[in-house]
């Protein structure tokens, strides 16, 4: 809103931007902007990773609600906070018109954080009052955030209270979804984590696959279909789409990461015997191959047979995906970081696309969960773990790339300097997974670079 | 603890990065976590900002706790004064770095900058987003006017028009930004200048000039009545306390105007245009006489939109309150002056529970108040922050002024209308046009026409025979297996229609009489989205 001066104003001092034509958004000062530098990187694989530490532009892992709570239908979120979360909640969701909302926030305050009140007892009126009010919750997860996390309040222990308190109508479980632990998409594998302890054990003997991660409904049901086509004996995802639907895990049980973010949660079920399938990610045909094929041989399934399979669907893939490809082919891209998708969908981008890498940047990077992606990447890749936001900007605006997948933070002033920009969260928040999405995929990167063709001014 | 399922407004620091990104050469520093830096997305999302705030976070994690974080404060603001050379310099804590007690804004004024450094004590757990908007604001104007001394101003013996300053506008109010424009329009229309507008669009250097108005006008009391206040206090300014929304509350603020600077203000009063009366007058709104209408929102907001709703459009208000609780006893008088009891809460459910017991017939509120009415099933319309992007519309949308009239008389009688149809949908449900398919939420009525809705009936229940859109028989359509049929529902409803139609036609050009699931996804690669 830098353009609420009237225009019809006699005696304007300094201009503002009216429009955002031309509008900087490093041009707040004199601007003495030195190249960014990084320090020493490490090794990963045949990369190197460049570490940086500074301000960030992310989300905390509290945004996971925004999609956790559409995935498990029966679940109840409740942020124990302060108004900060309760508002970060309601700006990303509260676009959206709820008529039965299924997250909250418990407030604390100021008597709360003087010892005045007891903070246990507090909680148990609020969940009181929040289970009155909706009967309909079967997991109410009891959620951490910074402040919560700052002044030590024990939610594992209350979850456990209030569980016996509830008699076991409802589950009660705690996760932290806090800044200063999580960032963006890890709030969802600290939610998974917390399911881990009370999945049914699995009979003894049982050979299963469990797929780990959210994926949209429609994604999940293509993957059923492929593995049972394989003849995979048994199948469960994690999230469930209900809270009464938890899958079981033992010492059979195989896992299989769907997405990269799940590294504590997959870390949880090996303790409980399971054992992970190290697999790149389902993003492009490629991946998804790749990722269906070593789940596959992890069964004594044949390559034959996983060809016969994954046949049909990769034909058609591959010619979605051309249509798209020649847009995308040649044309640098870079990413910030955000979710952890950033490193497999550089691959797809740049091995199926035609895609330059100028920068990846990672919010953190998991080495065991993104092992046999990292194989992938192209050895000279500029690779980035964290980030000094002020300092990755001043390399952006010296590579000035085709394409930024940024957050929304960033995007509409990045767009204002003449970068054409994807915004990251919608990356979360599409099917973008498998073989009949890999043209959907290819084309969420191509949209912003087609509208820029297609407006006139 | 209270159980918050929606907040009526952000915590106090907010208010401040309002106030930052409000202005020109102002810059923020918060002491906060990593991910508090999600308020940047209001700017540039909600209010489609084409730059960031001007704040920086020190985004400090769990790993920091050990160590020293306030060295991290330090390192923040050197490198932050030293890359935007601020002219300004807000600093202060978010709630968690509250719990921290770094004490960043004394940290701020050791460090010997050059530039004026505003220290900020927002208590995040008892205060709220317009409270630290107002201290923000209040803090940064007695910074910068330390050691002036008031003006003696006379606009005649100096032979010019009086001057007002226009005070309280701020980035993510609501419709500030063409508000400002009206109010400068209408003061122009009396003979009065704008001396400035602030926080919106000012520098620090403009605030210097502060003084050299006759008076103020507080447009924004939740935001700048301190201010006002303070500058009445300290430099004689005296300042005109209406909210000019309304067609009455334009005409009496243009009297104040008048009385506060000595000039004759009823020319402007008798030239202003405006269509509400007679719009309001026409008995195409003699329907509108005494609807039921529950009102809540900002104090400054509601009590403008009960004067409407009763003196203008002929309502009966049934409810009335606010989140402003600073404004308590105003917002009590209101209410006394339309004979009910004002309910002064944040906590959304009371809000709740208040409207469904209230069961009006349209409800003026906040964004919170379309969950409220969406649950209830009663027509809404938004009168105040807080707002969503759709609030921050492209168009010239004032509250203020007579232009403000005319959008307001619009907007609320906009969701009667809708109103009127879901009766009619609820009367007669088999219409073809008018059905209660996928509505979307935001819009409040049914708006899909048969042809983007998927209403082609399952394989079971094909009793006509339909023609599709490329005039292909019925007896060449292809039958879909369940399954497929499924699968089709799973795709958005506002492609659907689009996906079937493609499919149908896939499988018709090669001769495929039953569609499968690989059929449908054979198209789907074939056509593209």
């Amino acid at each position: 809103m830098t353009d609420m001066r009237s225009r019809s104003q006699a005696k304007a001092s300094p201009a503002c931007a009216a429009n955002g034509l031309g509008a900087g958004i490093g041009d707040q000062g004199a601007g003495q902007l030195s190249a960014g530098q990084l320090g020493a990187g490490d090794l990963a694989g045949n990369l190197q990773v460049q570490h940086e530490q500074g301000q960030r532009q992310v989300f905390c892992g509290l945004a996971g609600i925004v999609w956790l709570h559409r995935k498990i239908q029966d679940a109840f979120f409740l942020v124990v906070g302060s108004r900060t979360c309760a508002h970060l909640l309601q700006s990303a969701a509260g676009v959206m018109i709820f008529a039965e909302p299924r997250f909250a926030t418990a407030v604390l305050g100021d008597r709360d954080l003087a010892g005045l009140a007891d903070c246990n007892e507090e909680l148990d009126r609020v969940v009181t009052e929040l289970l009155a009010r909706r009967p309909d919750i079967g997991t109410l997860f009891l959620v951490a955030s910074c402040p919560s996390e700052v002044i030590k309040l024990d939610l594992e222990n209350a979850a456990e209270r209030l569980a016996r308190a509830q008699q076991g109508r409802v589950r009660v479980l705690a996760y932290s979804g806090s800044g200063l632990d999580t960032t963006f998409t890890q709030g969802e594998d600290t939610c998974l984590s917390a399911l881990v302890p009370v999945l049914p054990e699995a009979a003894a003997g049982s050979d299963a696959l469990l797929v780990l991660g959210t994926l949209p409904d429609v994604v999940e049901d293509q993957f059923r279909r492929l593995f049972e086509a394989l003849g995979i004996p048994s199948l469960h995802f994690l999230p469930p789409r209900r809270g009464s639907e938890l899958p079981p895990v033992g010492p059979g049980t195989r896992l299989l990461a769907a997405q990269p973010f799940v590294g504590d949660t997959a870390a949880a079920l090996i303790d409980r015997g399971a054992t992970l399938i190290a697999a790149p990610y389902p993003f492009g045909i490629e991946g998804t191959r790749a990722w269906i094929g070593v789940a596959a041989e992890a069964f004594g399934i044949s390559a034959e047979r996983v060809e016969a399979v994954t046949a049909p669907a990769a034909k058609r893939a591959a010619v979605g995906l051309e249509r798209y490809r020649a847009q995308l082919a040649g044309k640098r891209i870079s990413f910030l970081p955000d979710s952890q998708l950033e490193i497999p969908l550089a691959r797809f981008l740049q091995r199926e696309c035609g895609m330059e890498l100028v920068e990846v940047g990672v919010p953190y990077l998991d080495r065991r969960m993104m092992g046999a992606e990292l194989d992938w990447l192209p050895a000279a890749l500029r690779l980035t773990e964290g980030q000094d936001l002020e300092r990755q900007l001043d390399r952006l605006r010296a590579d000035r790339p085709d394409l930024t997948v940024c957050g929304l933070g960033l995007a509409n002033p990045l767009e204002a300097e003449g970068l054409t920009t994807k915004w990251s969260i919608e990356l979360v928040f599409s099917p973008v997974h498998g073989f009949d999405q890999a043209a959907d995929l290819a084309e969420l990167f191509v949209r912003p670079l087609n509208r820029r063709e297609r407006l006139a001014f | 603890m209270q159980l918050t399922v929606w907040t009526y407004e952000g915590p106090p620091h907010m208010g401040a990065i309002r106030i930052a990104a409000s202005m020109q050469g102002v810059h923020c520093v918060l002491h906060a976590p990593q991910g508090d830096s999600y308020a940047d997305l209001l700017f540039t999302m909600i209010a489609r900002s084409a730059k960031r705030p001007p704040v920086t976070y020190t985004s400090f994690q769990a790993r920091d706790l050990g160590a020293d974080t306030a060295e991290l404060v330090r390192k923040t603001l050197r490198e932050t004064v030293e890359r935007f050379q601020p002219r300004a310099l807000l600093v202060g804590e978010a709630c968690t770095g509250e719990l921290l007690q770094d004490q960043p804004a004394a940290l701020a004024q050791g460090m010997g900058f050059d530039c004026p450094v505003v220290p900020l004590e927002l208590p995040a757990f008892t205060r709220k987003e317009h409270w630290g908007a107002s201290e923000t604001f209040h803090q940064l104007v007695r910074t910068l006017l330390r050691g002036q001394q008031p003006r003696t101003l006379d606009p005649v013996a100096e032979g010019r028009r009086p001057r007002a300053n226009l005070l309280g506008a701020t980035a993510l109010g609501f419709r500030c930004r063409d508000d400002i424009a009206e109010v400068t329009k209408l003061l122009d229309s009396a003979g009065v200048d704008v001396n400035l507008s602030a926080p919106a669009g000012a520098s620090p250097e403009d605030l210097l000039r502060i003084p050299e108005a006759d008076f103020n006008v507080c447009l924004y009391p939740e935001i700048a009545q301190s201010t006002c206040v303070w500058l009445e206090r300290m430099f004689k300014q005296p300042w005109v306390k209406t909210v000019p929304i309304g067609v009455g509350a334009t005409r009496d603020f243009l009297i104040e105007v008048g009385e506060v600077a000595g000039i004759d203000t009823s020319a402007a009063i008798a030239a202003g245009r405006t269509r509400l009366p007679w719009f309001s007058r026409s008995v195409d709104s003699t329907y509108l006489t005494g609807k039921r209408v529950f009102i809540f929102g900002d104090a400054s907001h509601v009590i403008a939109a009960a004067r409407i709703a009763t003196e203008e459009l002929g309502f009966e208000v049934v409810g009335l309150g606010s989140y402003s609780r600073e404004f308590a006893r105003e917002l009590r008088a209101a209410a006394e002056r339309h004979g009910v009891e004002a309910l002064i809460s944040d906590d959304y459910l009371e809000v709740e529970a208040a409207v469904l017991e209230l069961a009006p017939e349209l409800v003026l509120g906040t964004q919170m108040e379309r969950h409220i009415a969406k649950r209830a099933g009663i027509p809404c319309a938004v009168i105040s922050s807080p707002v969503h992007v759709q609030d921050f519309p492209a168009r010239y949308a004032p509250q203020m002024g007579f232009e403000g009239a005319n959008v307001i008389f619009d907007t609320w009688v906009h969701p009667l209308m809708m109103g009127l149809e879901e009766h009619l949908i609820t009367m007669f449900r088999e219409d073809e046009e008018f059905n209660d398919e996928a509505v979307a939420s935001h819009l409040g009525s049914g708006k899909l026409t048969a042809a983007s809705a998927d209403t082609a009936p399952g394989p079971a229940t094909t009793a006509e025979p339909t023609t599709s859109a490329d005039g292909m028989g019925a007896d060449a359509a292809p039958a879909w297996e369940p399954e497929a049929e499924r699968e089709l529902k799973k795709i958005p409803f506002f492609v659907r229609g689009k996906a079937r139609r493609n499919t149908e036609r896939y499988a018709a050009e090669r001769g495929v009489a039953r569609i499968t699931v690989e059929t449908l996804y054979d198209a789907k690669a074939y056509f593209g989205r």
